[in-house]
């Protein structure tokens, strides 16, 4: 790579808003003979996007208030990291995590649920879109503080290597907390201490408005990373196949006492940063650019291509996930709120006693 | 008082606040395989006050653990390794560093659980030094432990006495919650005596340390000494000023403070933070709002000037509460 000029555009080019070149991805041999791994990927993927375009609906109609994050354009890279973690390993993530939640296995019906506030929801209303939590998956958030969450993943690795686990932490981050002091902090820590982590840093390119170029003096992330003396690598966060190749690659590294993995992962928000967000820093074309890469569409393609998938069996995933939203979101409807008589539970643990 | 007898009796032992602390540390390292110190400078150094020690050489660089001079990272990686299921008591060296590590005290440990609908627990300890009266200036020497207490969802402790240094760690530790403790610079040479009776303390109750008939006087960490020391100088001119300890600024025990200004009618408050939106006020507002009718007298605070801690003495001597101006409060309060 290119490392030595302020601003330079390195190997990889990171700061020029086009869409980087298509990168073959690996083979995917060694999972039966037909396509059910990648029938899978492009399932989980599919759930997230078409989880999303129901909560635009739902926000537009008020079911859903607060900040709303989406992920759409992004799923290859919760996808893909998640196919290398296992069931005990930890996964910390960020206020756009309603891809990382459902790619972790938390159920639709319950992401639905905290969204609408609900008792049910999988953090019984008290966290929103911003902060679900599934203790019994090890997904510790759903953090809101930009870059807050990477230092407590260290932690949960550091306890897990004391205790002598094979146990992975993965921490997802964008390239605006890269930014952030905290991921300096914790990448040094991390890497000092040998700590059993896999950085994810998802670069869409946009720390809210802001473009990487305008928030970074040197571009390449991964360079950056590796100066703190730990593997770093990047990979097409638009190709699942390749996410989950490499990112298998780092957590098996990182399990077998490899230490910190830095994997920075291209990818790209198709919709605008929340809400709120009028999307004017970005340009049309830049956008469409991008869409053309979508990673569920590119990972249709190639297993098409390769007799894997069918205008039926399409059909049929679409169903399958269009029935698991409308449940989910059915029940949501259906829940209970939190009563207000329980406003001030879980301030404190009932066996501990402060206020 | 606050403090459960064991069992077997047991001796008085002399101490040091310092050493009380550090005993405390090494009991909760010996019996509890979960537990672990890290901080700046705690291994190697021996703590930056020294309250740590020789642990190192005790208990090896895993579990005394010295850390980079990243507060934010160290703290919250001390709140995952909580969620990890360990037991980290976490050592930052002044309450102005903590500032570095307040988005990880306030955003991470003091709402995850409630944040996650009652899945997370966060038992971490992380212990800091606070106050003045050493002259080290603007940037080690404030009194930040009020903001603490504003936070629901943490334990802010403030341990005074030889015993609460000795004793609260083990029960900071048994708190499934966070816990932030706040040891007062000027405490760590004060020499006392440890009641060998007492194995542990509750953190609930503040402790009246004084009995007196005619004023409360209401105080906690650093400031304790100079209540004692004003009431003896006020108990010589006949006037009896009880000395109430919080000792836990969050939760605050009303119950014993209340029942103070019941049976004395008059409350002096004593805190060394500055009186803008400190505990003090929050003292004074808990005593107008349940015990207005049981006052004889408005009740007087005496805090620290409005003013960043400065550097010469008789500068910084001036800016913090003195026995003295605690017996001038006492004594408009009495007249």
């Amino acid at each position: 790579m290119s490392t030595t000029t302020r601003r330079s555009t390195g190997a990889t080019g990171t700061q020029r808003s086009v869409a980087p070149r298509k990168t073959p991805a690996p083979p995917t041999g060694g999972r039966g003979p037909g396509h059910e791994h990648e029938l899978e990927l492009l399932r989980q993927m599919l759930l997230i996007r078409r989880f999303e375009e129901r909560c635009v609906e739902l926000y537009s109609a008020a079911k859903i208030r607060g900040f709303v994050h989406l992920y759409i354009g992004e799923e290859a890279v919760a996808v893909g990291v998640g196919q290398a973690l296992r069931g005990d390993d930890a996964v910390v993530s960020t206020y756009r995590e309603h891809g990382h939640a459902l790619a972790r296995g938390v159920s639709a019906g319950a992401v639905m649920a905290e969204m609408f506030g609900k008792a049910t929801g999988c953090s019984r209303g008290r966290g929103g879109s911003m902060h679900l939590f599934d203790a019994g998956r090890r997904f510790y958030g759903g953090n809101a503080i930009v870059a807050g969450g990477l230092p407590l993943a260290a932690g949960l690795a550091l306890a897990d290597r004391m205790r002598g686990t094979e146990r992975v932490t993965c921490c997802f981050f964008g390239d605006g907390a890269y930014a952030e002091g905290e991921f300096h902090e914790t990448a040094n820590l991390a890497a000092l201490w040998q700590l059993p982590l896999l950085l994810v840093c998802e670069n869409n390119l946009y720390a809210m408005g802001t473009s990487l170029a305008r928030e970074h003096a040197q571009t390449n992330l991964a360079m950056r990373a590796a100066s703190y003396g730990m593997p770093a690598w990047t990979v097409d966060g638009m190709d699942v196949l390749a996410v989950e190749a490499t990112a298998r690659k780092a957590a098996d590294s990182v399990r077998s006492g490899g230490g910190p993995h830095f994997l920075e992962a291209r990818t790209y928000r198709f919709r605008a940063h929340s809400m709120y967000d009028p999307d004017r820093y970005r340009e049309k074309d830049e956008i469409a650019r991008w869409k053309a890469r979508d990673p569920l569409a590119g990972l249709e393609e190639r297993m098409r291509a390769e007799g894997g998938l069918d205008d039926l069996a399409n059909k049929r995933l679409e169903e399958d996930v269009s029935a698991e939203i409308d449940a989910a979101v059915r029940a949501a409807e259906a829940a209970p709120y939190e009563p207000v008589a329980d406003l001030l539970r879980f301030v404190t643990s009932p066996s501990g006693g402060a206020s | 008082m606050n403090a459960r007898r064991s069992a077997s009796g047991g001796s008085t032992a002399s101490t040091t606040y310092r050493e009380a602390l550090r005993d405390g540390l090494r009991e909760a390292l010996r019996t509890d395989d979960r537990v672990f110190l890290m901080g700046e400078d705690v291994g190697r150094y021996g703590g930056c006050f020294g309250v740590s020690l020789g642990l190192l050489e005790e208990f090896g660089p895993d579990r005394i653990r010295d850390t980079p001079l990243s507060e934010s990272a160290f703290v919250g990686a001390g709140i995952g390794a909580a969620l990890g299921g360990l037991r980290p008591v976490v050592e930052i060296m002044t309450v102005n560093f903590s500032l570095l590590a307040l988005d990880q005290i306030l955003n991470n440990a003091a709402t995850l659980l409630h944040m996650s609908g009652g899945q997370l627990s966060v038992p971490i300890v992380i212990r800091m030094t606070t106050g003045a009266g050493r002259q080290l200036a603007a940037q080690h020497s404030h009194s930040l432990e009020g903001w603490y207490a504003h936070i629901p969802g943490i334990r802010v402790l403030t341990p005074a006495t030889m015993d609460d240094a000795r004793h609260m760690l083990a029960a900071a530790l048994d708190d499934p919650d966070p816990v932030v403790m706040f040891e007062h610079g000027s405490l760590y040479n004060e020499e006392g005596v440890l009641d060998g009776t007492v194995d542990s303390v509750d953190l609930d109750s503040a402790a009246v340390r004084r009995l007196g008939t005619d004023v409360s006087v209401i105080t906690y960490g650093g400031s304790l000494p100079k209540a004692l020391a004003a009431a003896e100088t006020l108990a010589a001119d006949g006037i009896g000023a009880e000395v109430v300890d919080l000792r836990s600024l969050r939760p605050l025990d009303d119950a014993t403070v209340l029942a103070s200004v019941a049976r004395t009618h008059r409350a002096v408050i004593v805190d060394e933070a500055w009186r803008s939106g400190s505990i003090s006020a929050e003292v004074a507002a808990r005593i107008a709002e349940r015990s207005f009718y049981e006052l004889d007298a408005p009740v007087q605070r005496v805090c620290s000037q409005e003013v960043p801690i400065p550097y010469a003495r008789q500068l910084e001597e001036a800016a913090l509460p003195q026995p003295a101006s605690i017996v001038a409060a006492v004594r408009q309060a009495v007249a």
